[in-house]
Formats: C-alpha cells, structure tokens, sequence
C-alpha cells in the first residue's frame, strides 16, 4: 500500500488494451508539415482489431485466467472428497459440491442479502468519506510542506496498526456498533487514499505549472486544472487500492456487529461451526471487494481518458 | 522590416480590437523588451552558480531576435527571467516600461516540448489562456479554433495532446501561446527536439504565422541555421558565466523560404556569425584565463 506497490499496480491495467493501438501509432507518425489538410487521417476510430484477433490475444487471456481458477476448484473437490491430510487438513473442509449447495440455499432465502446489503451500506458511507478525507488531506501535504509536516508522522504511526486491533478504541470513542464499523472501515481505506494523492501531487510536472502561469492561471485555477488532473491516475489508483482494503477493513469491523453484515456472517459461521457459510462468506467479501474495485476503476475511466491513446472527447 | 505591418488576409481571422484592448497601446507599439545589467546567481550545493552575467539587451517591438547559444550558457535562463519565472539577481528587466515580476499572459512562452496539458483536449489546451484571462467558454472555444487554424490543426481541435507528433504538439503550443494575443512570445528551443525535416517545416511555419502576428519574439537556440534562418538578429551568448559576446544583425529579405538556406547570402552571414562567435569564444577565453 505504500506509493511505490500503487505505481505497479497502475500499470498493470493498460496492458490489456495495449494490443489494439498499432492503427493510432500510426496515425501519430504521420508528420506535420504546414496545414494538414481536415480529415486527411481519423484512423483512430476504426482501430480495433477483426473479432478473430480480439480472440486470439485478449480472449485467449481471459480464457487461461479461468481455467487457472477452475483447477483450482477441482483439486479442492478432490483433495475434499478424498480426506487429503499430510500437513495440510482438508478433512473438514467442505467440498466446493457442497459449498455449491449451501450457497443455493442461501440465495433462496432473504437473510444473505440483507448480510450484503448492510455491508454494502457501510463500505459506501465509509468510502465516501474517506476519499473526501484522503484527497483534501492529501492534496494539502502535497502542496504544502507545512501539512505534510504536520500530518506525516500520525500516517505513518497509524498506518501500520491493522484494523482488529482498532476495535477496542472504536467501541470506546464511538457511539454506536454502526458508527464503530464505519469508522474502522473508513480508516483501512483512507491512508492508501491519502498516500497515493500525496504521491500524485508531489508528481506535478513543473513544464505545465510554468506553462499554466505564462497563461494567466492563479494558484486556484492551476491546482484545478493542472495539480488535480496530473494527480489523477495515482488517486485512482489510491481509490481502487482503497476499496480493497476498505472490504477487509469490513470484515474486521464485523466481528462487533451484533446481527447483520457479510464479516458479520462469516464470523457467526465460524462460531456456530458451518463451515460451508464460512466459506461463502470468505468468498463474498472476496467477490464484493474485486466487484466495488472493479467499478471504482471503471467509474474513474472519463477521469483518465487522455491516457488512452487515440482518446477522442 | 517596415515592408510588412498588417497585409495578409490570413490576419483577418484575428481579433485586433482584442489585439489592442489588452494593451491599449496599437499593435506595432507594444511588446519593447529592455535587458539591464542583469546578473543571475543561483545557489547551488556546491556554492554561488552564476548563470547570466552583466547583460544588456533591447528589443524593439515587432523585432525577431535569436539568443544563440551552447548548451548551459544561461540563454534560457535569461529568457526565463524575461518570461517572469526567474528573477534577476541583479539588474532589471522591463516590457513595455513595466517591471517584470511574475508570468504574465501577456508574455507567451513555448516550451521545448511536453508542455502541453495532456488532460485537455487540443482545442481545450489553446482555450485555456483566454479562460484564465475571464472569457466564457463560448468565446474561449471560438478564439481556440482561430488559432488552431492558423496553425493549420483545425482538425484535431478534439484530439488529445499524446496521439500528436512532436511537430503539431509544437504547433498547438505555438497556438495555446498566441492565443492570449501576447506582445511578446518567448520561445525556448521549440524545435530542438524535432527531427531535421520538421524543424524546417516548423520554422517556415512559424515565419508565416509570426509575420501575420508581428509581436516581439525572443527565440532560443543552439541551432546557427535556424538563428540565422529565423531571425532579424541574433545575440549570442558564452557559457560559464553566460554572458552576451556578440549581438549580428540579419540583414535577409523576408519572406524568408527554405531555399534561403543554401543561397549565398546566407552561408556569408552564417560564416560571418561563425567567425565572429569564433572570435568572441576565444576572447573570452583569454580574457577568463586572465582572470583566473
């Protein structure tokens, strides 16, 4: 979670779309010369490749990522059904069959949902805050040594406490069960939040700054048009990274929960010895957390379409 | 240098009553750069660096100079502190009559390369310099198309900044910097990273859209072919301390095309800017030598 891990992770998405540029690349080598004439190139458009090409590269991809997932599945059922035991313990370990079964049960009934839902309602609220906590407080140690100074050594003393370990103060401080869940969930998303906005704040190209003031931009407006925007793709990164661990952070925060959530569930499991709703439990919050991920990258897309190439508005 | 003040058509599409509302002065008028003295030390880790030393240089409005110079003679740095972004340790610089302190828009500056807002739209980029200066968005877009025009990328007014080449990226730039009717535009090294072929192109280009504009230009360069090429004269400057040695007028008929280079005129004066640089260099070589 620390800046260095979020530059990686941000570069791993653009490769998936890296294949279908070849069009646009060539679109941009065409030189300049004195008036291009209108209309002369608009290759970008048209650039994706024939489906049968999507196939072979993109959706051979996905194709192996599943199969990979399903083997694993398989050799759960085996060593399951089969007593594995040497070292590991897969005696009592529910099947994926039976995880399956149980898993129809519960999504018959109305009470799994409900556990999502009041899950659901806590990540948004907290998330919502943290990002709004994170970018501010983060865009003003950025910008200013003073705030980095000020704030710095409480993120780095309290980063490292893992979000358990603030369930004791959080029942303490807080006024009810709800508001303890919340606040332990908002902190597991906030500093990944904070850290990377400060690291994409630190980033700002000083060209453009320079660039912004020769053109008549105030500090409001280049903070606005020009901090903020060259901030972006590492605060999204921070936000995926956020949601990630504001799912775990979640599930932590449950164990206090005295009667709905989806930690709240697994944890309720565990102590009434159902392991197969363990299991579903582990694998729901699995399933939310890459889900909320997934539509917070997908969400922040228009933030960042400069960075596709060939990007047209 | 009179020959031409206001003719071509093109200009047409320029907003003059703008043009002079910013100034209140007439075009011709505006954009006289005075250089005093001026001495720039910046403090560095291993002591006191100084960049450009006892300069002094005018430039009359609607004159097109070129500040030539080796790598890390403080050419740029002296244009910077024209520009606002540095000041003088000593000396003082005025446009106008004004004192300058701070960037203004009223001094465009082009950059190298990479200046560009690659989150905005070409179009946006050029309407960003009459946003900040308070025009609505409508009027902004409208001044962003005449100037992508005039530099003949009307085309791509929606296309982002990272699917151009170097050679329009400097175009747009060249644009977003004229947009905000500057009497003076700074350029430094705008085409130095551009391959041969472009760079011509570039400079042919930007002779057709200066002699239409006809502000001052201050252009930086390592380049004697394009000095020579681009300017009505050239003041060249030494490294270490940068300090100006020779300031050559250039005397070529203007509109000035690409044949010019190879023409006779043209390598006489480019000699004679070698020769003298050449002179100069080893002057203040000696006379270093005889300080140290």
């Amino acid at each position: 979670m620390d800046s260095k891990s979020n530059v990686a992770m941000r570069t791993t998405e653009p490769l998936v779309e890296a294949e279908t540029d070849p069009a646009m690349a060539q679109a941009a080598r065409e030189e300049t010369g004195a008036g291009v004439p209108a209309g002369e190139k608009k290759a970008d458009n048209d650039s994706r490749p024939p489906a049968g090409v999507w196939f072979k590269t993109t959706g051979t991809r996905y194709l192996v990522r599943i199969m990979a997932l399903v083997v694993a599945v398989v050799l759960w059922e085996l060593a399951s059904t089969n007593g594995f035991h040497f070292y590991i313990n897969f005696d009592n370990i529910p099947a994926p069959s039976v995880v399956g079964a149980a898993l129809v049960t519960e999504l018959t009934g109305k009470e799994f949902y409900l556990h999502i839902l009041h899950s659901l309602e806590r990540v948004a609220i907290a998330y919502v805050i943290a990002v709004v906590v994170g970018v501010v407080l983060g865009v003003a140690m950025g910008r200013s040594r003073w705030a980095e100074d000020i704030i710095l050594p409480y993120i780095e003393l309290l980063r490292p406490i893992p979000a358990v370990a603030w369930i004791p103060l959080a029942i303490l401080m807080l006024p009810t069960e709800q508001s303890s869940i919340i606040f332990i969930t908002f902190l597991g998303a906030l500093f990944p939040v904070i850290l990377n906005t400060v690291h994409g704040v630190e980033q700002t190209n000083s060209v453009l700054v320079r660039a912004a003031r020769s053109l008549g931009a105030s500090r409001t407006a280049i903070l606005w048009h020009v901090v903020l925007p060259g901030a972006m793709p590492s605060i999204v990164a921070g936000l995926a990274i956020g949601m990630g661990v504001a799912w775990f952070s979640l599930l932590a925060g449950e164990i206090i929960s005295g009667q709905y959530g989806i930690g709240y569930y697994t944890w309720n499991s565990y102590t009434l010895i159902q392991y197969p709703q363990i299991i579903i439990g582990m694998l729901t919050i699995g399933g939310l957390g890459t889900l909320c991920t997934l539509l917070v990258r997908k969400g922040c897309n228009p933030l960042l379409k400069w960075q596709a190439k060939g990007g047209r508005s | 240098m009179s020959d031409v003040i206001v003719n071509d058509n093109r200009l047409a599409v320029l907003d003059h009553s703008r043009l002079r509302a910013n100034s209140g002065k007439p075009g011709a008028e505006r954009g006289r750069i005075s250089v005093r003295d001026v001495d720039i030390v910046f403090d560095t880790a291993s002591g006191p660096h100084v960049a450009v030393q006892n300069a002094s240089l005018t430039v009359r409005p609607g004159e097109f100079v070129c500040l030539l110079g080796p790598s890390g003679c403080g050419k740029s740095t002296l244009m910077n502190s024209i520009a606002g972004f540095v000041p003088p340790t000593r000396g003082d610089v005025t446009v106008d009559g004004e004192a300058v302190t701070e960037p203004a828009p009223d001094r465009g500056m082009v950059f190298q390369q990479h200046s560009l807002f690659p989150w905005k739209t070409v179009k946006e980029n050029v309407a960003f310099g009459p946003l900040m200066a308070g025009v609505g968005q409508n009027e902004a877009n409208g001044v962003a198309r005449t100037f992508l025009s005039l530099v003949g990328l009307a085309a791509f007014e929606n296309t982002y900044p990272n699917t151009l080449s170097g050679g329009m990226q400097q175009r747009v730039g060249i644009a977003r910097a004229l947009a905000n009717y500057p009497s003076v535009l700074l350029m430094d090294e705008p085409f130095g990273a551009l391959d041969a072929q472009t760079r011509i192109m570039m400079q042919e280009n930007l002779l057709d859209i200066w002699r239409e504009f006809r502000n001052t230009v201050v252009f930086v360069t390592h380049d004697i072919d394009e000095a020579v090429f681009l300017s009505d004269r050239i003041v060249v400057m030494s490294a270490s301390p940068g300090r100006i040695i020779a300031d050559i007028d250039v005397n070529l008929s203007r509109p000035r095309e690409q044949s010019l280079l190879t023409s006779p005129e043209f390598m006489a004066l480019k000699r004679q800017c070698l020769d003298l640089i050449r002179k100069e260099t080893l002057n203040a070589f000696q006379q270093q030598n005889k300080a140290g």
